[in-house]
């Protein structure tokens, strides 16, 4: 067997699958092997949603610095932009 | 020598008659031969996996890999549904041994067959030729490097998986086990404990532990790949079978 922990989280947003955009709900965060990164283990990330079956994910396998880099640039993002401005509880026009 | 084979997806009765995928892959020829229930690693039911499946056509044997995730996740890519299992906790042992006896049903209902099964596992599926092996009538197990057959899995761990080692005396069957000494699930001691217990109950084992693999080493297609643990492995194998389940 080969897996660690996973954690899971709720999420709200959108990502594009092979049949196009789909609303996320849910993400699943584990170290692992990879099916494709050219690596022993990577960083995973599952972006689903279960309701729209096992097909609704979007995947990425991400080095450890990847990864960390990834975290990084997301808070960088976010310092960069009016707290609040891609909130879930800011009025989308 | 005539050699044309056979593959194709086909559906199967699986565990409480449920209808499940399968990959059959036999040799065009009248028989008698013996049949390989292939049971596929945690990244599912993939490519890789039906090419060791028709490698057992190729070398004499009908084998049949059940899509064990074929319930979570009909006709999903292997890796969507690989990660759907994974997310409920991977296969139910009992649910496991449903499908491999409704594989080896099929395979010794195929004219061809000598009624010998013997059945090979990958990663969790090592563990789970095991439990087969110890829950079914089969002639032959191969277990490569399934992990919790003995020792504990991690505090946490996402699958719902508990160690089998006591299964071990109602084994039915000569088991071959095949571990890299790098691999940390199993770890040399978890693999020298199950090796310990088999002595204990008298029954017929043959391990090989190799120098410089680690997990997975038959997976061509990742870089866990060992090309001298593997070719080595393929020889026991079939030097394995041969003994077991030719006629």
């Amino acid at each position: 067997m080969c897996t660690y922990l996973t954690a899971k989280t709720e999420i709200a947003g959108s990502g594009k699958g092979p049949k196009g955009y789909f609303p996320l709900t849910q993400a699943m965060v584990y170290v692992d092997h990879p099916q494709h990164a050219p690596y022993e283990h990577t960083v995973n990330i599952d972006f689903l949603n279960p309701a729209q079956g096992p097909s609704a994910r979007v995947a990425v396998e991400l080095t450890e610095e990847a990864a960390l880099d990834l975290v990084e640039a997301i808070r960088e993002a976010l310092a960069s932009a009016p707290p609040g401005l891609a909130s879930a509880r800011t009025a989308q026009v | 020598m005539y050699d044309a084979l056979l593959a194709e997806t086909v559906t199967i009765a699986g565990h409480d008659g449920d209808e499940i995928e399968g990959y059959l892959a036999r040799p065009m020829v009248e028989g008698p031969v013996g049949s390989v229930v292939v049971i596929h690693h945690m990244p599912g039911y993939d490519a890789a996996t039906k090419e060791i499946t028709r490698r057992f056509a190729a070398e004499g044997y009908a084998a049949l890999c059940p899509n064990l995730y074929s319930r979570e996740a009909p006709g999903a890519d292997p890796d969507d549904a690989a990660a759907t299992a994974r997310a409920q906790g991977g296969v139910p042992d009992e649910r496991l041994v449903g499908d491999v006896a409704g594989a080896a049903r099929t395979l010794r209902g195929l004219p061809s067959s000598n009624g010998k099964v013997g059945t090979i596992g990958y990663c969790s599926g090592g563990r789970q030729a095991f439990l087969a092996g110890c829950s079914l009538d089969l002639q032959a197990a191969v277990d490569c490097y399934g992990a919790f057959v003995s020792g504990q899995p991690p505090k946490d761990f996402p699958l719902q998986v508990e160690p089998i080692i006591h299964l071990t005396k109602d084994l039915s069957c000569p088991l071959l086990g095949l571990f890299g000494k790098e691999d940390k699930y199993p770890s040399p001691d978890d693999v020298a404990e199950l090796e310990q217990e088999l002595k204990a109950q008298g029954k017929e084992y043959e391990f090989h532990n190799y120098e410089g693999a680690g997990h997975a080493f038959f997976a061509v297609d990742r870089p866990s790949y060992s090309p001298q643990a593997a070719t080595d492995g393929w020889q026991r194998i079939l030097d394995f079978f041969g003994r077991h389940l030719a006629s």
